[in-house]
């Protein structure tokens, strides 16, 4: 098991590399440098854009700049905001824990529904409840998560009134931050009503963000469930006279479950970029709606940052992915 | 549904409803919640040109020497009680207003109150390069650059505690009304010497401590703002105690979050919900003109458009009122000047170049143009003067074809936009606008028309001597009666010479709650809570 994880590890260090050269380039070929947008319509001599330039240090060779950016970045320093002038990976833990605790629910209610969905419509093949899911699964996978929120902050806040419209807590709360998680800070504080107020600022921004790893989850789910249900060792399993159940609960789901954990582990990528949509909508203050600003105005060190921090995230939870299958199935680990 | 489902349903439902019960039971005293569309860049206004940075800082944190009344391009006095100008227009006396407090914060309690110190630090920050502040956060100061204050400025002295001198290089009629900007905020020099005592100089530009009537609380990215009223407030405790900016950069969320209560003042709403607004019983849908102007800029250097006849031909072409209707839905009026009707000096009494392709076909025949081939340029991005110019395009291109001209659209990413419009040898004719900086002509048509600005922003390449003589004389005259006729001179000159075609002026629309009294617009685009009340 060691040697597999130390395999694992020895992937992700190019890994690492191949995104610091790629979020270093792709700001850079955007149109249009941070001093221009910077000005505006207002505009600037080209004297004192050489001398902004220079600044910042984006007027020296571009290989010169790669270089120390990685010197920097080896250092832990991962470069400080034009336009704010904080430090990036300050900027970034403030917004991460934001990111996260709505991810983590919008995951949460994707497995929590999509498994069992998806299960009990591949027992269930062609029945109605199989064909409600799949029709629900392919709208909900096509469905444009812009619309999608609004209609729901239409429908429950704006008609109903069963949810505030948008934010992380009520204004009216106001208390330090301790550990960046609304839910778990709201309790710290000890003010009556914070920790519900944080919950139901939860709840639509949840269902939004997890809608499309939901379909997903689910149509995986019955797919991989079908597949294992036809394979000879279910068979055996049935006639060897075993309760439905423990045939399917046990022998089929555990064998079922590789792909679907591949399709989790890969929506948690998915789930950062649907953030940045969902983030927007619900004034929710993470990561999402602070790369698209840093993107905007060409904020380099800012997009540089994000994406590397975001890429080892994404690289992490791939790893705890690879070393679940290893679990779950031994034999991926011994023939690695 | 089976019981499960219906319980855990139940205790979503549960949850938001008693969170909004418990969150309305907390209702503070006199809370304002302002949905405002973005977070602040920073709480330095002197490095930043965005209005919600603005709105978030020397709107709220900071007073200046000379201020705007509110809701009026007026100017009034503020830190500056009154001030004098030398005959030669080239120094300019401020008295300084005594007892005026700075705000206590945890980083900093003030030990005397604001005096001559402060305004010669805040501006000799921006003025003189090797001042101990100038690099410290940022090396730009935008506005203070934009505004030619380098080049104005020669010196600013203490005269006294309560005097300041600003020492000129050339007259600038328009310097009290520069000196009301956001970029001119005036910091704590006291705060600024213990910051740098303590090694932390940059916490100045995060920690804001100024002298106006909110003093910063709490500030969460991309989540809230939060102020509290300045208790010494010179002019006056404000009438609401709290401010909280809740940050919403959707326009239809700020819009449900208004009738939801949660906030009661809210920016920028969406053109196609202003009809719901103004029917809804709960909000006040206030309206005022916008400060600014968008237009087309022929390139005037290049033939046949350096011929003033030709243009005006093209300007006949235009069917603005299609234009207002299809890319302002109704949220903009006709522009005939390169000035809004806001600002002081506007000539009402020029007429605009009527609708006419048949008229505008043959005065295109007489100067021999016939098959013109040109370009029009479409920004990419949104703004008031101008919230959609490819559809805006789309429409010139069409009028043109009436006319026999056959038009190319072109864009560019922002930034190269703006840069290769400023080109003097471009082909075709830009759209684009502005949006007044002081309330004063001299900022639209120096700027913009001015010969200095050719290859800038001036992105017609416009240069005509008599217009030319016109602004240059209303730079150094003191009298207003004299500037004002001098600028409506130029506004005649303008339309004979048909250098952009005026499209049009953006209506600004605010919405605001029943609740709210004594919100107004502010020209300037800004949102300002002094004098603001809750009932």
């Amino acid at each position: 098991m060691f040697s597999f994880i130390l395999k694992k590890i020895a992937v992700i260090l190019p890994t690492f590399l191949g995104v610091t050269l790629i979020a270093f380039t792709f700001i850079r070929l955007l149109p249009g440098d941070p001093v221009l947008l910077m000005a505006g319509e207002r505009g600037m001599s080209e004297e004192r854009h050489a001398a902004l330039m220079a600044e910042f240090g984006f007027d020296r060779p571009i290989l010169v700049q790669y270089g120390s950016y990685l010197k920097d970045l080896f250092g832990g320093d991962f470069g400080t905001s034009i336009i704010t002038k904080k430090p990036v990976f300050e900027e970034f833990m403030a917004l991460f824990p934001a990111t996260v605790e709505l991810s983590l629910c919008a995951i949460f209610l994707a497995v929590f529904i999509g498994l069992p969905a998806g299960m009990i419509a591949a027992v269930k093949r062609g029945s109605a409840f199989d064909h409600v899911v799949m029709t629900g699964a392919l709208t909900g996978y096509s469905m444009p998560i812009f619309w999608w929120g609004l209609l729901l902050i239409i429908m429950f806040s704006g008609i109903l009134g069963w949810t505030p419209v948008s934010g992380r807590i009520s204004l009216l709360y106001f208390f330090d931050s301790v550990t960046g998680f609304m839910l778990i800070d709201s309790l710290l504080s000890g003010e009556k009503g914070a920790f519900t107020s944080a919950l139901s600022h939860l709840i639509l921004p949840s269902i939004v963000l997890g809608t499309i790893p939901l379909a997903v989850i689910a149509r995986q789910t019955r797919s991989a469930m079908l597949e294992v249900l036809g394979e000879d060792y279910v068979r055996t399993a049935r006639a060897k006279g075993l309760s439905p159940k423990r045939v399917i609960g046990l022998h089929a789901l555990r064998n079922a479950m590789i792909p679907v954990i591949t399709v989790i582990g890969l929506q948690v990528g998915v789930l950062f970029a649907g953030a940045i949509l969902t983030e927007t909508i619900f004034s929710w203050p993470g990561i999402g709606k602070w790369m698209v600003d840093s993107i905007s105005r060409r904020d380099y060190p800012s997009v540089q940052g994000g994406l590397i921090l975001i890429a080892m995230i994404v690289m992490i939870v791939n790893l705890i992915v690879d070393l679940l299958y290893g679990l779950i199935n031994p034999r991926i680990r011994h023939t690695e | 549904m089976k019981p499960m489902t219906k319980k855990l349903l139940a205790a979503f439902c549960g949850a938001s409803m008693l969170a909004i019960g418990a969150a309305a039971s907390v209702q503070a005293a006199k809370t304002l919640v302002y949905c405002s569309e973005g977070s602040p860049e920073g709480f330095n206004p002197a490095f930043y040109t965005a209005g919600t940075t603005f709105d978030a800082s020397s709107r709220q944190i900071f007073n200046k020497l000379v201020e705007f009344k509110r809701g009026t391009t007026e100017i009034a006095p503020a830190l500056a009680e009154k001030w004098s100008v030398s005959d030669d227009g080239l120094e300019y006396t401020f008295y300084l207003r005594k007892g005026v407090k700075f705000h206590t914060t945890k980083e900093f309690a003030p030990s005397r109150d604001f005096n001559a110190d402060d305004v010669v630090f805040s501006f000799k920050r921006q003025l003189v390069k090797d001042h101990p502040f100038h690099k410290v956060s940022s090396p730009s100061y935008e506005y203070f650059e934009a505004m030619s204050m380098p080049d104005l400025l020669k010196d600013i002295v203490k005269v006294d505690d309560y005097t300041v001198k600003f020492m000129l290089n050339r007259p600038e009629a328009p310097m009290i009304a520069n000196l009301a900007m956001d970029f001119a905020s005036i910091f704590s020099s006291e705060y600024a010497d213990k910051m740098m005592a303590a090694g932390t100089p940059e916490v100045i530009d995060q920690k804001p401590v100024g002298t106006g009537p909110f003093q910063l609380v709490d500030y969460k990215k991309d989540a809230a703002i939060r102020f509290m009223a300045h208790p010494d407030y010179w002019a006056g405790k404000a009438a609401i105690d709290n401010l909280i900016f809740a940050i919403t950069p959707d326009a239809s969320v700020r819009y449900q979050k208004l009738k939801a209560n949660e906030c009661q003042v809210m920016p920028y709403p969406n053109p196609a919900d202003l009809k719901a607004m103004a029917a809804d019983p709960d909000i006040n849908l206030l309206e005022q003109e916008g400060l600014n102007v968008g237009y087309l800029a022929y390139n005037t250097m290049v033939a046949p458009f350096d011929n003033p006849k030709v243009r005006k031909a093209l300007n006949m072409a235009i069917n603005k009122e299609a234009i207002l209707d299809a890319v302002f839905q109704g949220a903009g009026k006709v522009a005939k000047n390169p000035i809004p009707p806001t600002i002081w000096s506007y000539n009402d009494a020029v007429t605009d170049d009527p609708y006419d392709p048949e008229a505008a076909k043959k005065m295109l025949a007489a100067e021999g143009v016939t098959g013109l081939k040109m370009k029009v340029w479409a920004m990419p991005v949104q703004r008031p003067y101008n919230p959609n110019a490819r559809r805006m395009a789309e429409l010139i291109q069409a009028d043109f074809a009436k006319i026999g001209v056959d038009t190319e659209i072109v864009s560019y990413e922002w930034g190269e936009y703006l840069k290769r419009s400023k080109d003097k040898d471009r082909d075709g004719a830009v759209l684009l606008g502005w949006t007044g900086d002081n309330g004063d002509p001299d900022n639209f048509l120096a700027v913009l028309l001015g010969c200095d600005a050719v290859g800038g922003s001036n992105r017609a390449n416009f240069c005509y001597k008599p217009f030319e003589d016109l602004i240059q004389k209303a730079k150094v005259v003191s009298d207003p009666a004299e500037r004002t006729k001098l600028y409506q001179d130029a506004q005649v000159v303008f339309k004979e010479q048909a250098p952009w075609a005026t499209i049009a002026h953006s209506v600004v629309f605010k919405p605001v709650r029943k609740e709210v009294v004594d919100f107004k617009i502010d020209p300037f685009g800004g949102h300002i809570f002094y004098g603001v009340d809750l009932k």
